[in-house]
């Protein structure tokens, strides 16, 4: 009778898991057909799951639309967050580093000072934020849109996190050896905490492709659009061509999903291993 | 240094008259600040903003949990379940807004919801555009629901690992039924410092709110005056027509500080910190 009971449990518990990843699933697999569809499929009152034939041409359409700088926006995205990452890791990691090792007697006041910026959210002082840029001149360049986001306080909670559990023996065996702060960071530490850069890196570059409010603001000019904003100027615009805005929705996830899947294990294992809840 | 300095910055400019100039003149006291105030716009987007998170946070809290605890016991096709879940997060919420807007929550010919409620008879519904009732919640709420459930679970789910075995074993020698029982008393308080962490930052995206709701309710005419956020309402008022940089700058400064209490007071709830020394 139990046993029955808990076979029945996890029957149900598998079907919910199932509807719950279908449903997960529908969205993406929407744009993928919206995508490849013509208009006319998109739009008709007579929705079918299958368009009526796949119209690989809308990719070449997307990238020859005047009106969509596509390309510019792509590679103006890819050197936001690619730039953004690695000046990110770099800053966040030293700075969590020294907060969780170097001992001096502001280290928690520090901390707090950091942790408060991730509770002030950096969204909120857009307006200072962007009085700041265009003062430097810096609307509508790539300085104007890197720089203001080089640094998370959210990387920097997760490294010192980390870098209190790293095991201490190491280090000490580095400093007997004498080396400083500096060279047992660099030759010790670093080449064994690959997992949490790795996690740390995917999700700082996940949210530089991703973000929206900072291109919006300072990238005026259509030059310096990213993709985030290339993509929404479809959907706040007068006459849509539907159908290219689902190919480029398409087009400008595809560099995430390809890291994603290539590195979904490492960035699970960082989070896990983060010590974010610790 | 980019977060104190305009902060700081931000409170300087909000008592100045600063029209269409990042370079104010005339001081005007706490001017910004009453106007900002009195502005029914702004209070209105403030109470929006507080009946979002007050759903939001729970909801996707208790989604992740559930995925977390479900995944958690599966035997096989763990990563299979765990990468579908997560996927959504390597999505942009302007993509995603797009797919709810223009293809989901269509309004009207065409739409999912739409052809499937039809199937069952149902009367189409403009998701977006109607007030009453306002089903253009259902719209952004599951569009949040959907791309952070799965980078929480995530976390959850490293809770759960570390949870040792033995004392599930001791619960079941002690008699404890498994299900409700066990996670009450096992499960659920083993999660505490997961549950800080994620409830922390839920509230703190939360505060962040802009994109979907910029990409799913603004068009060419410009955004409607309901369900505004106070980001997108700051963004009009600084950026927009008027370029008032010094309402939107007190704006800010009001925002930021009601977040500075809510997370106070939310962290002396959780006790957090405690733990540091």
């Amino acid at each position: 009778m139990e046993k029955a009971l808990l076979g029945f449990g996890r029957a149900v518990r598998l079907v919910l898991l199932v509807v719950l990843a279908l449903l997960f699933l529908i969205p993406f697999y929407l744009l993928v057909r919206n995508g490849l569809s013509t208009e006319q499929d998109i739009t008709s009152p007579d929705w079918t799951f299958f368009p009526s034939h796949l119209r690989w041409s809308n990719v070449g359409e997307l990238f020859d639309d005047p009106a969509v700088p596509m390309a510019r926006s792509l590679l103006n995205s890819g050197l936001i967050a690619v730039t953004t990452t690695v000046g990110t890791v770099l800053l966040a990691s030293l700075a969590g580093y020294g907060l969780a090792r170097i001992p001096y007697r502001y280290a928690n006041q520090v901390f707090y000072a950091v942790l408060g910026t991730l509770m002030v959210p950096a969204a909120v002082t857009f307006v200072p934020s962007f009085v700041l840029v265009s003062s430097l001149g810096w609307i509508s360049t790539m300085r104007g849109l890197i720089v203001p986001t080089i640094f998370s306080a959210f990387a920097c909670f997760i490294f010192r996190q980390y870098f209190l559990g790293f095991p201490g023996e190491l280090e000490d065996a580095a400093k007997v050896d004498g080396l400083g702060y500096w060279r047992t960071y660099w030759r010790i530490v670093v080449p064994n905490s690959k997992p949490v850069f790795a996690a740390v890196s995917t999700i700082v570059f996940i949210g530089a492709w991703n973000s929206f409010l900072w291109p919006l603001v300072i990238g005026q000019d259509k030059s310096a659009w990213t993709v985030q904003v290339a993509l929404s100027t479809f959907t706040t615009a007068q006459v849509v061509n539907i159908h290219e805005l689902f190919v480029a929705a398409a087009v400008s996830i595809l560099p995430l999903l390809l890291v994603f899947l290539l590195l979904q294990r490492h960035i699970v294992a960082g989070i896990e291993r983060s010590g974010i809840d610790d | 240094m980019f977060t104190y300095v305009p902060l700081l910055w931000s409170v300087y400019l909000s008592f100045f008259d600063a029209h269409n100039t990042v370079s104010p003149h005339r001081f005007v006291g706490l001017d910004n600040y009453t106007s900002m105030l009195r502005d029914r716009a702004f209070t209105d987007s403030l109470g929006t903003f507080g009946l979002f998170a007050l759903f939001i946070v729970p909801a996707t809290y208790a989604l992740s949990l559930a995925l977390a605890l479900m995944v958690n016991r599966l035997r096989y096709l763990q990563a299979f379940f765990r990468s579908v879940f997560f996927l959504p997060a390597a999505c942009s919420y302007v993509v995603a807004a797009m797919i709810w807007k223009l293809s989901i929550f269509n309004g009207v010919r065409f739409g999912l919801a739409n052809t499937v409620l039809g199937w069952f008879g149902a009367d189409q519904t403009a998701w977006l555009s109607t007030t009453h009732p306002p089903w253009y919640w259902l719209v952004i709420v599951t569009v949040r629901l959907w791309l952070q459930a799965g980078f929480y679970m995530v976390l959850f789910l490293a809770g759960l690992q570390r949870i040792p075995a033995q004392l599930y074993e001791a619960a079941a020698v002690d008699g404890a039924r498994p299900g409700w029982q066990v996670f009450r008393y096992i499960t659920f308080p083993q999660l505490r410092a997961t549950s800080v962490a994620v409830a922390l930052l839920l509230v703190i995206n939360a505060f962040q709110a802009f994109d979907e709701f910029y990409n799913l309710l603004s068009d060419s005419r410009g955004y409607p005056p309901y369900a505004r956020p106070p980001l997108v309402y700051l963004y009009n008022i600084a950026l927009g027509r008027g370029q008032n940089l010094g309402e939107g700058s007190a704006g800010a400064v009001i925002l930021a500080l009601i977040i500075a209490v809510v997370t106070v007071v939310q962290a002396r709830w959780f006790g957090l910190g405690r733990r540091e020394d």
